[in-house]
């Protein structure tokens, strides 16, 4: 499926075992991802896609397998990733601003005890303005929209400064706005030679937003360029013969064909 | 800047203030009488004489006790705000109850290698390894079964809780009897409270202060996204041990002038009560200790006035005052705050669709067919029944409307009470409105993919929100739709009253 390369990838996963107290999540997943691609990791619901990166970045425990980002265990590289969790994950009714959530990002930098200086708020408050909420720094964060709440996770990835992006379905029940504010922010990544993993849901978009893709249900079903895999042959491997499914993959190929043939 | 580290300045402050005297007033006393607890014999009313002691403060062992007790206060509603963030309230209320068969085991200890006072730091101490080991206990269950948090929690308090009351059987049957302070742990007694009891309160209570202030930003992280810290390497079980330290800590200094039966409202009320009046993590806490402060202070010198009334409880009450207060009268979540917003948006809702319904009928109902100066477009009385059928109200509701109209001074109505005038300002308001409400209307559907979240319907003007480059667009938009005749003349532009007419034809 992928032959091992020669070159060191942000990130590699090799033969990646993930259980949830028997029950095997992620079943010997390879997965790379190149350096300076958007890469999304699509599959069917439960197919381990968050699993799969939390289990990378060590929050859930590993059956077997490696997880070396940048060559290195993630323990020694982490100041070069940065992870964007899912919206759901945090309880949003926490007295905090946006501006006080996005500094967190910079709370390992700062070291133990250290507090917060006005240098931190500024780079906070400059992520913050990146991704469109330049305004709303002060806004207690249960009264953002959703969109906006996602945003604010983004620009706390962002004012890490890392090489590695992982985020966990960013574009999930997101407005327009944001949508469009997120890949915007993706491909300024990229034109930085940053490196992006998206946990993605949405096939009809994946070959207009990105350049990798890994199809996974508990394995790794095909990797590689969007062009070259996001086919409705993989598709159908990845999702099973679900009819609804099929034709929106369909759809999608078909515009993914499109697209390419307009690309430079 | 940050709070907490205010506090732990406030706390040196307080016991610099009360504590720093110590060598000369227990040089002052007769050592035997730093035993004497603070009032133990009582009568029901406090004399003058003993009031006025109290108030001013005049007994070194007062001042102290007074000390000891906010300054636990402080520390409850300091470690409390934490707790309720992370979550975890009611892991306070199991460790208090586990610490029973500590102080049991303790006293057994002490007994048996013959102390012959009972040694508060040993009891405690004995506290503290039982409530830890407690906490353990629910860690490892919650672990390592399929049980959930509260089935763990009672679990391990009913145990522990047991075995401390079994120990207390056994320890008042000893032949010494010397058991009879140990229920003050259970119940509370702050009248039982020595200088020396109140002075390691006061200590650990500064150290507790000083320890929440140097770990705030970690413990922010920590209550709002255990994930990202760990992904971000900070070590969470740690900093999480850390934070059930502190409320070990607050819950053993608290045995005695609380009780551990109420010792879980010194951590969770003050806490809950400051969540109402704030949005800001450190405001919450500033105000949690000192709601917390305040509940301690009344308690004990309610306990010193009237030896008989147990200060945990009444400490709990003060506080239990404080959280009422905050549930309705809180600035950011109060149920008072919660009803005026509800009134004001039903009321200017109210107040747009009179306006509107106004308008709308005279802009309906030209009269006797010529075309009408735009100016004089609302001069004319509106009946009143025309519009409530055309807008579906019942009798109750124009009424209501109409009355909220008048006290506006937005119309008037004949003293038949068929017709409703508009004044002058109601003119002026009612095409504000109209205007306001159909560019909103234009805005959303033009817009649908980023309109929903700017919609602000309170917003007097729609430019104060949307770039007026749009609104110009907009109002290009309305105007050129047949079936809309016009878009009120923005009322703030008296130049641009007459040419309304012109946007319509």
């Amino acid at each position: 499926m992928s032959e091992p390369s020669p070159e060191v990838h942000p990130l590699e996963v090799r033969d990646l075992n993930v259980a949830y107290q028997s029950k095997v999540v992620v079943w010997d997943a390879d997965f790379d991802a190149p350096a300076g691609k958007l890469v999304a990791i699509v599959g069917p619901n439960g197919a381990g896609k968050s699993t799969l990166l939390k289990a990378s970045l060590g929050l859930l425990p590993i059956a077997s397998g490696s997880v070396l980002f940048f060559g290195q265990p993630y323990a020694k590289a982490r100041h070069r990733a940065a992870y964007v969790p899912q919206r759901e994950s945090v309880d949003w009714d926490f007295p905090v601003n946006a501006v006080e959530v996005v500094a967190m990002g910079l709370y390992r930098r700062l070291g133990w005890c250290r507090p917060v200086s006005r240098k931190e708020r500024d780079l906070a408050q400059a992520a913050l303005a990146k991704v469109g909420l330049g305004d709303h720094s002060t806004r207690q964060i249960s009264q953002l929209s959703g969109g906006q709440q996602q945003r604010v996770f983004l620009a706390r990835a962002l004012v890490q400064d890392a090489d590695l992006y992982l985020m966990d379905e960013p574009f999930a029940s997101v407005d327009a706005a944001t949508e469009r504010a997120i890949v915007e922010v993706l491909r300024e990544l990229r034109s930085r030679g940053k490196t992006v993993v998206c946990v993605h849901h949405d096939l009809p978009t994946v070959p207009e937003y990105f350049d990798h893709v890994a199809l996974l249900n508990m394995r790794v079903v095909a990797q590689g360029p969007v062009e070259t895999t996001f086919t409705a042959e993989n598709l159908r491997k990845t999702y099973g013969a679900r009819l609804t499914l099929l034709e929106e993959a369909a759809a999608a190929v078909e515009r993914a064909r499109v697209m390419t043939r307009h690309r430079p | 800047m940050n709070p907490a580290r205010l506090l732990a300045i406030l706390f040196l402050l307080i016991t610099l203030g009360v504590g720093g005297q110590t060598p000369r007033a227990l040089a002052a006393e007769p050592s035997h009488t730093s035993k004497r607890s603070l009032t133990e014999t009582g009568i029901e009313w406090p004399t003058q004489e003993k009031l006025w002691r109290t108030v001013s403060l005049a007994d070194y062992n007062t001042r102290v006790v007074f000390g000891g007790v906010t300054a636990l206060g402080a520390a409850g509603g300091l470690v409390g705000t934490f707790l309720l963030l992370r979550k975890r309230s009611l892991l306070s209320d199991t460790v208090s109850h586990c610490t029973l068969p500590g102080i049991a085991i303790a006293f057994l200890v002490s007994e048996a290698l013959g102390f012959k006072d009972r040694s508060l730091p040993l009891l405690l101490l004995g506290a503290a390894v039982t409530g830890i080991l407690g906490m353990a206990s629910v860690a490892a269950i919650r672990a390592r079964s399929h049980l959930k948090d509260d089935a763990a929690l009672a679990i391990v308090l009913s145990v522990f809780f047991g075995l401390g009351i079994a120990l207390m059987v056994v320890i008042q049957q000893l032949p010494t009897g010397n058991a009879a302070g140990l229920s003050h742990f259970i119940y509370g007694k702050a009248a039982s409270m020595t200088a020396g009891d109140a002075q390691l309160i006061l200590y650990a209570s500064l150290a507790i202060a000083f320890a929440c202030g140097a770990l705030f930003k970690e413990f922010k992280m920590l209550c709002f996204d255990t994930a990202f810290a760990h992904a971000q390497g900070w070590p969470v079980l740690t900093l999480d041990l850390a934070l059930m330290g502190l409320v070990v800590a607050v819950t053993v200094i608290g045995l005695q002038a609380v009780g551990l039966l109420l010792v879980v409202a010194l951590l969770i009320i003050p806490a809950a009560a400051a969540r109402f009046w704030s949005h800001r993590l450190g405001i919450t806490l500033l105000l949690a200790t000192g709601i917390g402060a305040v509940s301690g202070l009344v308690g004990v010198i309610a306990s010193a006035l009237f030896p008989r009334l147990p200060a945990g409880a009444v400490i709990v009450l003060a506080a239990v005052f404080c959280f009422a207060v905050s549930f309705v009268f809180g600035a950011e979540r109060g149920l008072f705050r919660h009803w005026l917003e509800q009134r004001r948006v039903g009321r200017s809702v109210a107040r747009q669709h009179l306006l509107r319904a106004l308008y709308e009928w005279c802009e309906r109902s030209p009269r006797s067919g010529k075309v009408e100066p735009p100016a004089q477009l609302l001069d004319r009385p509106v009946p009143l029944e025309a519009l409530r059928t055309d807008n579906h109200w019942p009798e109750s509701r124009l009424r209501s409307l109409l009355r909220l109209g008048r006290s506006e001074g937005l119309l008037s109505t004949d003293p038949a009470g068929n017709h409703a005038h508009l004044t002058a300002r109601g003119k002026i308001e009612a095409r504000r409105a109209t205007r306001n409400h159909r560019l909103w209307e234009t805005y959303l559907l033009r817009y649908a993919d980023v309109a929903p979240q700017h919609i602000h319907h309170n917003a007097d003007q729609i430019e104060h929100v949307i770039d007026p480059n749009i609104v110009n667009e907009l109002e290009e938009l309305l105007a050129g739709r047949d079936d809309v005749l016009l878009v009120p003349a923005d009322p703030e532009q008296p130049q641009a009253q007459g040419t309304a007419g012109g946007l319509a034809s």
